[in-house]
Parts: C-alpha cells; sequence; structure tokens
C-alpha cells in the first residue's frame, strides 16, 4: 500500500477513489477506477445495467469492502487506516467513525417497518448522534416537513405510498447531517405519477442543504438539469465524465452515444 | 469392555429392535398418509358436518399427548371390547396421530396451490374432482413433500414410545441392554446414533430423492 | 360412557390437579431452558468461527433426529456411569431443554433470515452499532415471524411432558399410573389426562394466536388498521 498516501494534501476533494477495484470471485466489477467529487458537486453516475454504478456507492457507504485501492473522504482514507506510517484495511471502530460523514437512500427504501415515519428519522440521531429525544424529535420534524410529509409521522411505512415512503429515507438520512449523500436510483422502484415528488426533494439537497450528493439514476432528464457532472460508468471504469451538456449533447465515447441512444428510445 | 465387545454381545439385539422400530415406522407412516389425505380434504370440505368431525379429530390428536393416546388404546380400549396386539396398538396409535398433523399439512398445501389454478381449471369445465385430482393436488403434492419430510423423522422418533407398552423395538432393546449391564453410554448411545442414522441417512435423502423425482415427472408430464 | 365410574373419578381428581401443577412446572422450566439456550444455539451458528458454527449446527441437527423419550433415559442414565447421580427432576429438565433449545434455534434462526438484507444495510448507513441494530432493528421484525414457532413449541414441550414419567417425574402421567394400578382402572386416571390435557392445550393455542396478532399489529406491520 506505499504508492498510496495517508492522508491528502488540503485541497483534496471531498471524495476520491484512487484506483479502486472490486471483484467477486472472478467478476471484476470495478476495475481501478478514479473519481474524485468536490465539496458541494451534483454528480450523476448513469451507465448500462450490471455496469457497477451500485457497487461504487456501495463501497462509499463501506457496505462492501474494496478489493483493491483506496476511497479518501475529506482526505482521510475510508476503506484503509494508519498504522505506522502504513495503510491498512480499517478496522470497525475507525469505519464507524468516518461512515458518519455519508449517508445513503435505497432503490427499495429499506425503512423500519415498526416504527413509525417519525421513528424512522429518530433512531440514527438518538441511538447514534446521542441527541436527546427533544432534538432528535425537533430535527426530525424540521425535514419531515421539508420532504412534506409532516401529516405522515405518525404513519408505519406500510401505510405509506412508495413515494412517501423514498421522502421519509431522505429525511432519515438527512437527518445524520452527513455530508456526502448517496442516492441508489431512489425513483426506480416508484410508480411515474409520484416520481416527481422524490425529484423535488432532491433538488433542495443540493441547493438547500449544502451537500455533496452522488446520484445514480435512470432519470436523464433530471440528470441533465440538476448535475454538475455527469460520469457515465462502463466496463468497471468511468468512460467518460464531464457537464451534462457535454455527455448528453456531445457525447465523445460511442459507447455514451451507443447508451443514450439506447435510452432515449426506450422512452 | 471395549466398545467393539459391546457390540459383540449386544449388536444383535440393537438389530433385531431396529427391524421392529423399521416395522412401526413405515406401518404408521402409511396409516398417517392414509389419514392424513383423508382428514385434510374434509378440512376443506364445504360441508360444516363433515368439516367439523375432521376438525374435532385433528384438535384431540394434536391437544393431547402421543402417550397418553397410546396408553388409551392400549389400556382402555379393551374395556370397549377392542383388544388390540401390542404392535398393532403402537404403530395405530403412533400413525393416528402423526395423521393428525399431516392433515394440516395436506390441507395447507392445498390452500397454498394459487386461486388462479382453481379458476383456470373452472373455466375449462372440469369436474371437481378432476380440478382436485388433475390440477390442484399434482401442484400441492410437491408444496407438501418437504414438510412431510420433517413429519416422518417425527414419527420415527414418536415410535420409541411403543418401547413403553413392551413392544420389542430398538429403544426397549436398549433399555433391556442398559437394565442387564448398566453400560448406559453404550447401550443408550448406540440407540441414539441408529436413530440418528435413520433419520438423516434414511429418510432426509429418501425425501429428497423423491422431491427430486417428482418435480421431474411434472415438469415432463 | 358404560363402566365410568363417577364417585372413582372425583376420588382421583384431586392428586390428578396436583399432578397438573407439576405438568405444568415441567413445561415451564423446560421451555424457559429452551428459550435461552435455544438462542445461543441460533447466535452460535452465525458466528465467522468455523468450528463452533459447524460443531452447534450438528448437534442441533443430533437432538433434533432422535427421540427425546430416548434422550431422557440417556441423560437420566449416563451420569451414575461417571458418579454423577442427577435427580429425575434435573435430569428431566436438561434432557426436554435440550431438545426444545434445539427446535428453538431453529426457529430462531429462520426468523433472523426472514429480515431482508437492506434493514441490515440500512443500519450500517445509520451507522447504527451491531447491538442496537440487532436489538431495536432486527429482533423486533424477526418475532412475529417467529412467534407461531415459538407458541407451536410451548405446546409441543407441554404434550412431550408426559415422557418425563418414564424416570419417575410426578407429572400427569406418571400419577395415571400409580393410580390404575393401585385401582385396576385404568379407564377413568387415562381419559382425565386426556381431557386435562385438551382443557390446557387448547385455549393455550387459541390465546396464542391472538397474541401473535396482537403483536404484530402493535409493531404496525400488518396492514390491517389500528
Ligand atoms: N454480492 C455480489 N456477488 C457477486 N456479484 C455481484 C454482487 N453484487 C453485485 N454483483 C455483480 O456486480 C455487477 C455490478 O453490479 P451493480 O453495481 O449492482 O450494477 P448496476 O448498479 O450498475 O446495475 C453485476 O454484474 C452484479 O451481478
Ligand atoms: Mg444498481
Amino acid at each position: 500500500m506505499n504508492e498510496y498516501p495517508t492522508r491528502l494534501n488540503d485541497d483534496a476533494p471531498m471524495v476520491r477513489f484512487s484506483k479502486v477495484s472490486k471483484r467477486y470471485g472472478e467478476l471484476t466489477v470495478l476495475d481501478e477506477l478514479d473519481l474524485d467529487v468536490s465539496a458541494n458537486e451534483m454528480v450523476s453516475i448513469i451507465g448500462p445495467s450490471g455496469s457497477g454504478k451500485t457497487t461504487v456507492l456501495r463501497l462509499l457507504m463501506t457496505l462492501e469492502d474494496v478489493s483493491d485501492g483506496v476511497i479518501y473522504v475529506e482526505g482521510e482514507p475510508l476503506t484503509h487506516m494508519e498504522r505506522d506510517g502504513q495503510l491498512v484495511p480499517a478496522n470497525q471502530a475507525y469505519l464507524r467513525r468516518q461512515r458518519s460523514k455519508i449517508g445513503m437512500c435505497f432503490q427499495h427504501f429499506n425503512l423500519f417497518p415498526h416504527m413509525t415515519a417519525l421513528e424512522n428519522c429518530m433512531e440514527g440521531p438518538i441511538q447514534v448522534l446521542r441527541l436527546s429525544k427533544q432534538e432528535a424529535r425537533e430535527r426530525s420534524l424540521d425535514l419531515l416537513d421539508m420532504v412534506g410529509l409532516s401529516d405522515k409521522r405518525d404513519q408505519h411505512p406500510i401505510r405509506l405510498s412508495g413515494g412517501q415512503q423514498q421522502r421519509v429515507a431522505i429525511a432519515r438520512a438527512l437527518a445524520m447531517r452527513p455530508k456526502v449523500m448517496l442516492l441508489d436510483e431512489v425513483t426506480s422502484a416508484l410508480d411515474p405519477e409520484v416520481i416527481g415528488e422524490v425529484l423535488n426533494v432532491i433538488r433542495k439537497l443540493n441547493a438547500e442543504h449544502n451537500l455533496t450528493v452522488l446520484m445514480v439514476t435512470h432519470q436523464m432528464g433530471f440528470a441533465k438539469e440538476i448535475s454538475d457532472r455527469v460520469c457515465f460508468v462502463y466496463n468497471g471504469k468511468i468512460a467518460e465524465a464531464g457537464p451534462p451538456s457535454q455527455i448528453f449533447d456531445a457525447p465523445q465515447n460511442p459507447r455514451t452515444k451507443q447508451f443514450l441512444s439506447a435510452v432515449l428510445q426506450a422512452n | 469392555m471395549t466398545y467393539a465387545e459391546f457390540l459383540n454381545e449386544h449388536g444383535a439385539r440393537l438389530i433385531d429392535g431396529s427391524i421392529i422400530t423399521v416395522q412401526q415406522t413405515i406401518l404408521a407412516a402409511l396409516l398417517a398418509i392414509a389419514i392424513a389425505l383423508v382428514m385434510g380434504l374434509m378440512r376443506l370440505s364445504s360441508n360444516y358436518v363433515v368439516r367439523s368431525s375432521a376438525t374435532v379429530y385433528i384438535e384431540i390428536f394434536r391437544g393431547t399427548s402421543l402417550l397418553v393416546q397410546l396408553y388409551w388404546i392400549f389400556f382402555v380400549l379393551p374395556l370397549f371390547g377392542i383388544t388390540l396386539e401390542k404392535f398393532t396398538a403402537g404403530f395405530i396409535a403412533v400413525g393416528m396421530n402423526l395423521g393428525a398433523y399431516g392433515a394440516e399439512v395436506v390441507r395447507g398445501a392445498i390452500q397454498s396451490v394459487p386461486k388462479g389454478q382453481y379458476e383456470a381449471a373452472l373455466a375449462l369445465n372440469m369436474s371437481p374432482f378432476s380440478r382436485m385430482r388433475r390440477i390442484i393436488f399434482p401442484q400441492a403434492l410437491i408444496l407438501m413433500l418437504p414438510p412431510w419430510g420433517n413429519l416422518f423423522i417425527e414419527l420415527l422418533k414418536a415410535t420409541a414410545l411403543v418401547s413403553l407398552i413392551s413392544v420389542t423395538d430398538l429403544m426397549f432393546q436398549a433399555k433391556q441392554i442398559n437394565g442387564t449391564t448398566y453400560l448406559s453410554i453404550e447401550a443408550f448411545g448406540s440407540a441414539l446414533v441408529i436413530y440418528y442414522i435413520m433419520s438423516r441417512l434414511v429418510i432426509t435423502p429418501g425425501m429428497r430423492w423423491l422431491e427430486r423425482a417428482l418435480s421431474r415427472h411434472m415438469s415432463r408430464a | 360412557m358404560f363402566d365410568w365410574k363417577w364417585d372413582f373419578t372425583i376420588e382421583i381428581l384431586p392428586r390428578l390437579i396436583l399432578a397438573t401443577f407439576n405438568t405444568l412446572m415441567a413445561a415451564g422450566v423446560g421451555y424457559g431452558i429452551a428459550l435461552i439456550v435455544g438462542l445461543i444455539f441460533a447466535l452460535a451458528q452465525r458466528t465467522p468461527i468455523r468450528i463452533i458454527n459447524w460443531s452447534v449446527r450438528e448437534a442441533v441437527e443430533f437432538i433434533r433426529s432422535t427421540p427425546l423419550v430416548l434422550q431422557i433415559f440417556f441423560v437420566f442414565y449416563v451420569g451414575p456411569q461417571f458418579d454423577l447421580r442427577l435427580s429425575p427432576w434435573t435430569a428431566g429438565m436438561i434432557a426436554i431443554g435440550l431438545h426444545y433449545a434445539s427446535y428453538l434455534s431453529e426457529v430462531y434462526r429462520a426468523g433472523l433470515e426472514s429480515v431482508p438484507q437492506g434493514q441490515w444495510e440500512a443500519c450500517r448507513a445509520l451507522n447504527l452499532s451491531t447491538r442496537r441494530t440487532y436489538f431495536r432493528i432486527i429482533i423486533p421484525q424477526a418475532l412475529p415471524p417467529a412467534l407461531p414457532g415459538m407458541g407451536n413449541y410451548l405446546v409441543g414441550i407441554f404434550k412431550d411432558t408426559p415422557m418425563l414419567s418414564v424416570i419417575g417425574v410426578a407429572e400427569l402421567m406418571h400419577t395415571a399410573n400409580a393410580l390404575g394400578s393401585e385401582s385396576y382402572r385404568f379407564l377413568e386416571p387415562y381419559t382425565m389426562v386426556g381431557i386435562i390435557f385438551l382443557a390446557i392445550s387448547l385455549p393455550t393455542a387459541f390465546g396464542l394466536r391472538t397474541f401473535e396478532t396482537w403483536v404484530s399489529k402493535t409493531l404496525g406491520m400488518s396492514k390491517s388498521k389500528k
């Protein structure tokens, strides 16, 4: 691990993937992937199904271990920690500390079914951040208000529509005050008529919460409208990245062209 | 005394007992299957009397202990003029008891066949009997095989109780050997291992094989 | 019914009722052991340590595949071979407790496995500790699907207590045997024992069903209106 610095310079990006590989047995999903995301940047990740988009987010959330390479957050290693001037795989305590910088929303929401909307949001702040019940409640109510669900706060997930559940999930992640927010196809499991309400909440994330956002999405129109940068993932690498105008209107890579025309045709 | 010497001296009794245990198991299993099919279907009948009599049977046999049922059949039934030989009383009690559990398995499996299957068969104007026989039951059969595998193991274990009315099964022989030699680990331990072999190395693989054979047969048919 | 003697029935009733308490106590203590040891068995099978994993798994399989009555004899008689004398009650509770612990460990395991992977991941994303993840998120969800199995085995252990009579635990069956051999009348004792079992197990089973629905409603996980 000598080639990787134990910490990055002060001008380091919010997130850096440094030659990150992920393998499942024989299958190489990510192949020495490099990616920098600056603070407050909104990055969309697009690409064909199975290309490794979700894997990028899951590695950053530390739901999976990297096979090779290092991920840095705020200049500090995330997947590894320093010991005697060397990087070694991070232990649980270190992971728990670093993980607090990152929040994630899932395609299938993963709300806790035995808790109400409000209880879902309060769980992390109370148990992990050690806020008082009162503080956690106020924070959660504010966020539920922000996502337009104040009136549903005492409902269990099973009584909420998909769009409402996903908005609660976003509020729950925000309640932990993460610096980086990961959104994995948060609208893919939703009926078309409720996608808009979730997208509206995501618009606010970047505008009002100063968050760095990494978003995997199939909503090309939305990605174009909101992203600062779009990354096209192909074959375990970022095949092309750039501002939305470039990626969508003048893609350089033939694979990007092919993918976009297939998506446009489907719509 | 080494274990080899123990086996040399008492192995024959353990084998005799095992043979009786196998006989009890097979006879009780056949009875249990017959009762389960009849009672399970009766539970689904639209006729109130038919349905309730099955419910009463099932609740009585599942609500009391097998040992109580066994003693009742062996010691009390003769007072009503029905005297059964101990071997017969043994497998009848076990079969009737496990049949009640099997009835619930049969009912559950039939009810888990998707409703669309009934409706499709109805739309083809099949008679109620052929709907059950040709469409519903074959699909239910596949669903009920895994729980039947567990029931057969329970049934094998249950036959150990017939030793208490002096049927000379494996359990009985182990007790006899223990009583004469006081070699409890050897006597009861050997019996435990033999029961384990029958459960996991005979019944479980046998049922797996049956499941595979049946689903192959069904997907070809 | 012919030949049924009511005065004899009434005469033996006090002893049967007393024995019923012993039966209930045996079932209760045995179940208590099974609940705790079963959880240990279940969690032991989730440790990453291969050898623990494997040996507990095999032990559970072995106990589940062999007759309880034989295990009761085994525990009771093997002790003295090593100069360790267990009372019938102690031996009986160990045997029946371990037997049902191995059943319950399977129920717990299935319950834990029924909680979707996404729940673990959401806990990770919220940075909840392993302990909190288990106690606040996973176990509350694993419990409702485990309850029916746990309830069945509560009734099951109750119905298996007559096997303890073989080593002389003075529960219902043992008492009925004694009454029968004292009076040469088996009709009333055995029938009464059957009726007592029915009178306890049927309402218990019904009560457990009601409890299950209540729990999943209280946790807000069922669709029905509160
Ligand atoms: N736990 C796993 N074990 C084996 N293969 C996996 C696992 N998770 C993902 N994969 C494989 O990795 C590849 C990329 O998956 P993913 O990142 O989910 O793709 P995307 O989100 O772009 O559709 C797929 O081929 C998938 O089958
Ligand atoms: Mg994906």
